[in-house]
């Protein structure tokens, strides 16, 4: 087997009407690996996927999937994926068992195998107790783990995942992680999407950050983090002085931000033993008494106001994808 | 590397049918989780016929014979046209609900999609029918052609109501949510049940809207029913192509109806579920 990437894009880009939802995407995404697509509601995260799962056809651009052309040949792609959209794509008057078995049988699977894999992927996500009733009773979080399962009915080589955890609790959110994971250790490929720095962070091999449909930084966690610099220590003093920069000069690896009219000092730091006390001894020594220090090392959370001037978690106030999405 | 297999048409075809037979499995659960989704079938054919006949019996004079033996044909043809409107309300709800999206990433025909919900409103049309037919019966209607006259009126009217189904899919496909598909396929439906045969006789309707109700397929097939079940037919008297030919009227308008609606409703799914 060649190594070509199992998921690939090309200048992606969707316009709805004036509204441009993704106006340049490209990515990879190597096979048994899961790239988290990093990005604010309204990004173009959902978009994209729509694109790569045959659901939207791109204005302009490529992409193939498991080598499959997705705007050429779609039947052939939708073969080998699984879906997980942000919404619950379920029944709500079947069972969560007729719901797998109506998948199955759409995928084409045999009634036998259909019921068997149901009954597997029910005990699987913890859904058997409820595996007959209707899905309409179905809190949040079994929606989501019963969505999950049904995009995985047909043993799908390609997963993607759009935002599967928004919404759900903390509890289920983990659980959900557990469940991705165990996956990709399977050798499944999945791209994921989601607003969450720490789930990027947790989940996935590679990141691509995405902001007004546009690709702005990809690699891998540790990349993207070191792209902004190491660490930094943060220093809160007892009386603002902006003298005191001076003092802390010496000890940083770059140039002394002052904030807060000089009551906090941050800096990039190579960090070493003893260097948190030589701070403190250095600022005391020149007369300026320290309230607090504290090493920080960079998130996504840094990564992403690096990159793009606004946290990840907040909106960019134009159109969500909710609403450009169209059903 | 999932290689792209080339599928034998028969294979194909057996696998089409597998999903149609599924979706309409779904359907019909559907209807056991929510009867009331088919009262249009069940519920309003008893209420119809019985308030038909017993109020408009009362006033009504029908030549060579009784309101009530005229107005049954009448009745099935009214309920099970009326009764197309699940197919509106049930393609667009499909369409709004989260499991279309389901749909359009698997592998399947999203033809599929639409002969499913057909398929379950034709049985949902054949027990319309029926019922229409039992509380005939039990009122006093009679036919006179016995059981054979019976089942090819059915027939003909089962045919008529899939036709109707596939016109309603249009509309269901054509509006943005399930209340307007109520709303826009009662606009369609009811002009075209009652501007007909159906309830009255032609001949007592305005000058110029008698054309109309003449060439109305329901016209025809209310026509047709009379003539197979052996009961009072109006029309028959009426001098023009459509009342004296109501059989193959009925069955030209439902081959016709469906040879227009069909690739209609086709090409709105695939609008509507390619953006």
């Amino acid at each position: 087997m060649s190594t070509t990437p199992v998921i690939r894009a090309e200048g992606l880009r969707k316009t709805y009407g004036e509204q441009l939802a993704v106006a340049d995407v490209s990515l990879e995404v190597e096979r048994g690996q899961i790239l988290g697509v990093l990005g604010p509601n309204g990004a173009g995260k959902s978009t994209t996927v729509r694109m790569l799962t045959t659901m939207t056809r791109p204005d302009a651009g490529a992409a193939w999937v498991a080598g499959h052309d997705v705007i050429a040949d779609p039947q052939s792609v939708r073969r080998v994926i699984g879906v997980t959209g942000q919404d619950a794509t379920l029944d709500e008057l079947l069972t969560g068992r007729q719901n797998l078995e109506l998948v199955g049988t759409l995928s084409d699977m045999s009634r036998r195998d259909g019921r068997a894999r149901a009954a597997v992927l029910l005990d699987e996500f913890e859904l058997a107790f409820a595996a007959d009733r209707m899905v309409k009773t179905y809190s949040g979080g079994m929606r989501r783990r019963l969505d999950l399962a049904a995009s995985m009915m047909a043993h799908p080589p390609v997963l993607f995942l759009d935002e599967p955890t928004t919404g759900l609790d903390p509890t289920s959110r983990l659980r959900m992680w557990d469940v991705i994971r165990t996956l990709v250790a399977d050798g499944t490929t999945v791209l994921l999407t989601t607003q969450y720095l720490d789930e990027a962070d947790t989940l996935a091999d590679t990141i691509s950050v995405i902001d007004h449909g546009l690709v702005i930084a990809d690699g891998t966690a540790r990349e993207l983090k070191a792209s902004i610099g190491g660490e930094h220590l943060e220093v809160t003093l007892e009386q603002p002085d902006e003298r005191a920069a001076e003092a802390f000069a010496p000890l940083a690896s770059g140039v002394v931000q002052v904030m807060d009219g000089g009551r906090r000092l941050r800096a990039p730091v190579v960090p070493r033993q003893g260097l948190v006390t030589a701070v403190v001894r250095a600022l005391d020594d020149a007369g300026f008494a320290v309230d607090d220090i504290e090493m920080h090392h960079p998130s996504l959370d840094d990564v992403f106001f690096a990159l793009t001037g606004h946290a990840a978690e907040e909106p960019v106030g134009e159109a969500s994808d909710d609403e450009l999405v169209e059903v | 590397m999932a290689a792209t297999t080339v599928t034998p048409r028969s294979h194909r075809t057996s696998t089409w049918w597998r999903h149609v037979a599924a979706l309409t499995r779904r359907n019909l659960v559907h209807v056991r989780r929510e009867p009331a989704q088919l009262s249009d079938a069940t519920v309003q054919p008893v209420l119809f016929t019985v308030l038909f006949v017993y109020i408009f019996g009362a006033a009504m004079v029908i030549p060579n014979g009784t309101y009530k033996q005229f107005a049954i044909a009448g009745l099935v043809v009214f309920n099970i046209t009326t009764s197309t409107m699940g197919t509106a309300v049930g393609v667009s709800s499909d369409l709004k609900s989260g499991v279309i999206d389901r749909f359009r990433t698997l592998p399947m025909a999203r033809s599929s999609i639409l002969a499913g919900r057909t398929f379950s409103d034709l049985l949902a049309s054949i027990l319309c029918a029926t019922i229409v037919l039992i509380t005939g019966f039990v009122i006093g209607w009679r036919p006179d052609n016995g059981i054979p006259g019976v089942v090819a009126g059915l027939a003909i009217a089962v045919l008529f109501a899939y036709a109707m189904s596939w016109l309603m899919a249009c509309v269901g496909l054509s509006v943005s949510d399930p209340e307007s598909a109520q709303g826009i396929g009662l606009l369609v439906l009811f002009p075209i049940a009652f501007v007909s045969s159906a309830m009255v006789p032609t001949q007592g309707l305005p000058g110029w809207m008698q054309p109309i109700a003449e060439w109305n397929p329901v016209s025809a097939v209310a026509g047709a029913l009379r003539e197979l079940f052996g009961n009072p037919n109006p029309a028959a008297l009426r001098d023009n192509f459509p009342s004296q030919n109501p059989v193959l009227m009925a069955i030209l308008w439902s081959l016709a109806i469906m040879a227009v609606c069909i690739p209609i409703a086709r090409a709105r799914l695939k609008a509507r579920t390619v953006d």
